[in-house]
């Protein structure tokens, strides 16, 4: 019976991954094998700390405002009679039925070098226009308002599900001990949604840790680095630069990342239910 | 096509003497005995480009009995690079591919060298300059041939009316159609005149498009300054070589120009300079002639304001930023003389000549017989504006990076080593020695094996 699900494993999950390890420990012509030396090369690497640093603050930064989005937006719908809220289900779920890299170029545009949609509004309120992908700062802004944007839906319907799986009698035994708005948020949704908070904040950290399209799309890792992610320095290094091992090396330093991180939450996820 | 099983051996028996005695000698005549032959082409953007090609190769794998099969593999999104890539290590896919300007280089051990073929075409077309030598041939051998599609010059194209106007300059007059170029005019023409010209056009509100992000065009046109003021990143043995006087004059040139220029070119991609041009907005950019055949299409009063021209002149000459395409033929090829024949078909000046007129005069054979086509004197608007777009003598065909050995020269081109330098003592507000004392670290980085 574990046949087909060892041979998924095997041919889907363990020989890709075996072989992104070996081609790691290999020299740039991939004749020679050496080892860890394209991860302590990358160590000494100035630019490999940066996109250590801007991947972090990346994948930290959209998490938490896509979990906050898709929280208050869930409240929001869930609060709609049921009967209307199909349609603002349906809506609200557009930016993230759209391929993220169609939904980009859309966005690309609007953020244009020099025909950008909403300079054009700001300079029509009299106000300078940003340079929006030329200067890091705002770039970084860029790219992290596309992800959320794209993500929010995501975690708006899964903690609209987990909304509508609380027992309303919870609701009511808090209001009938006299609590308020405030308390009953706290003390009864997000003991109940803590778990799909923790499931969906982990997919969403491993899918945005892994983003490529939305930065190399948006500014393909500039200006000057700064805006590269593992994913978008490793396809530079490995594809455009020809050279594979130093590209697999990158990608691979994303899973101890989110191998610690994903143990952490689905420990605490675990000892809950164990507690339960 | 009907085909059977192609045997090699009994091919080059039968075909011997006849190869011997015509540089372009028939690939093969028997019916049915020639195979098949993968190719992958780059996907031209001029529309009808690919086109001509087709009819070419179908016209030549009628009469050789070969059963052809094309593909067009466009570079948007890299896929002709991800294809290099995956086709090299499943040691199977097409025969003959075309190979970006650095990929001969990636991919020699793994390419069937093609001397023969480069001796007859050389022999046919004309020498062809160092660059080529330096991009195709490698261990001594010729790994790629030159390929016409998608052969770039990139020097500048810019506003007749423009110009005059703003800064003095009748580029018509400097370089005009049909002749030689003004020869007080075109050794005015020198960085130093394009940094005043540049202050004027921007004062009047047109100022230059030159990028300065992480692209081929970005790159291409830092590579021309670079070259024609003898600053080299890397030297020929694999020296790093960054921090020199030739680096620092260069960057000190940049940090003049840069404040001319529109503020977010440090964004700049590949379309930004083109949009710049057809829009009205700039009165310059370097690019080869596509802007100037999406303003013909799009904006015909632009498009009559444009004149392609050669680069401005620096200490150490006239640097053209050339960006080739190569045709080569991997080893794992079960048809490899087939494809030695295609590249020979598909090489001649006829060919060729049809190639570059399809491309409306955009594509830049390598060979120095075949830069004489009627195509480039007679498109327009305004006639000749392409007159001037091949190379002519005296000017040297060059590309960022060089000469460092090509897989350096490689990194540092495709890490756009040369912009990011600029924008950190520019935009970052960086001291020239700290982008060099980066540069020079990135530089010993790429020396890796």
């Amino acid at each position: 019976m574990a046949l087909p699900l060892i041979l998924i494993i095997v041919l889907l999950v363990g020989y890709p991954a075996l072989f992104s390890i070996h081609m790691a420990t290999l020299n740039k012509s991939m004749e020679r094998f050496v080892g860890f030396e394209n991860f302590t090369f990358l160590f000494s690497r100035e630019t490999f700390w940066m996109v250590v640093r801007q991947s972090v603050v990346f994948a930290v930064t959209a998490v938490v405002f896509k979990a906050l989005i898709g929280f208050c937006v869930a409240h929001f719908v869930h609060n709609i009679p049921a009967k209307g809220q199909r349609k603002w289900r349906g809506m609200l779920l557009v930016p993230w039925v759209i391929p993220p890299a169609m939904s980009t170029l859309a966005w690309l545009w609007l953020f244009d070098p020099s025909y950008s949609a909403f300079n054009w509004i700001l300079e029509g309120v009299g106000i300078a226009p940003v340079n929006w992908l030329g200067d890091p700062n705002w770039a970084r802004f860029a790219v992290i308002l596309v992800n959320v944007w794209f993500g929010a839906p995501f975690f708006m319907i899964m903690y609209l599900a987990a909304l509508k799986s609380v027992p309303e009698q919870l609701y009511e035994a808090a209001a009938i001990d006299g609590a308020n708005w405030w308390q009953k948020l706290w003390y009864v949704t997000l003991p109940m949604m803590r778990n799909i908070i923790a499931i969906t904040v982990l997919f969403s950290l491993i899918v945005t840790f892994a983003n490529f399209d939305i930065v190399r799309v948006l500014t393909a890792g500039g200006p000057v680095d700064q805006t590269h992610v593992f994913a978008t320095w490793a396809f530079k290094l490995g594809i455009e630069s020809s050279d594979l091992p130093l590209g697999a090396a990158v990608s691979l330093f994303m899973f101890p990342i989110l191998a610690i991180a994903a143990i952490f939450i689905l420990r605490d996820i675990n000892q809950r239910g164990n507690e339960a | 096509m009907a085909t059977r099983k192609f045997n090699r051996r009994r091919f080059l028996k039968a075909t011997a003497a006849a190869s011997t005695t015509a540089v372009f000698a028939p690939y093969i005549s028997t019916s049915h005995a020639a195979g098949k032959l993968e190719v992958g082409f780059w996907d031209h953007w001029v529309p009808g480009g690919n086109d001509v090609l087709t009819k070419m190769c179908n016209e030549w794998a009628a009469k050789e009995k070969v059963e052809i099969k094309i593909d067009y593999i466009p570079s948007q999104g890299n896929k002709n690079l991800l294809t290099i890539a995956a086709e090299s290590q499943a040691k199977s896919g097409h025969d003959m591919l075309a190979f970006p300007t650095w990929w001969p280089a990636d991919k020699a051990k793994e390419l069937e060298p093609v001397d023969d073929v480069m001796k007859d075409l050389i022999s046919a077309n004309g020498t062809v300059s160092p660059l080529m030598e330096y991009l195709g041939k490698h261990g001594g051998n010729w790994v790629a041939i030159p390929a016409t599609p998608g052969s770039q010059i990139k020097g500048p194209c810019g506003r007749i009316d423009l110009f005059k106007q703003h800064a003095g300059i009748d580029i018509q007059k400097m370089y005009p159609a049909g002749a030689p170029p003004d020869k007080a005019l075109s050794d005015s023409w020198t960085w130093d005149t394009f940094l005043v010209a540049a202050e004027k056009c921007h004062k009047a509100g047109s100022p230059f498009g030159i990028g300065l992000g992480g692209t081929t065009d970005s790159v291409d046109s830092m590579g021309a300054l670079f070259g024609s003021y003898g600053a080299e990143l890397v030297d020929a043995k694999g020296n790093i070589t960054v921090n020199s006087d030739a680096v620092k004059q260069v960057l000190e040139y940049m940090k003049k120009l840069v404040p001319f220029l529109p503020p977010d070119v440090f964004a700049w991609d590949d379309a930004s300079n083109n949009k710049w041009l057809v829009s009205g907005k700039g009165a310059l950019i370097m690019n080869p002639p596509s802007a100037w055949a999406v303003a013909k299409r799009d904006a015909v009063k632009v498009a009559e304001q444009l004149w392609t021209f050669p680069t401005p002149r620096g200490p150490k000459g006239r640097y053209q930023p050339y960006l080739p395409f190569f045709w080569g033929i991997w080893k794992f090829s079960k048809n490899k003389s087939a494809a030695k024949s295609l590249m020979r078909h598909i090489s001649t000046r006829s060919a060729v000549e049809k190639m570059v007129a399809a491309s409306q005069g955009y594509d830049i054979p390598a060979f120095s017989k075949l830069n004489d086509f009627k195509t480039w004197a007679e498109e327009g608007p305004p006639k000749g504006t392409l007159y001037n777009y091949p190379p002519k003598p005296g000017q040297i065909l060059s590309i960022s990076a060089f000469p460092a050995p090509p897989k350096i020269a490689a990194q540092i081109y495709t890490q756009a080593i040369t912009t990011k330098m600029v924008a950190k003592c520019t935009q970052g507000g960086e001291s020239i020695d700290k982008a060099i004392a980066w540069a020079a670290s990135e530089l010993q980085g790429f020396m890796r094996s």
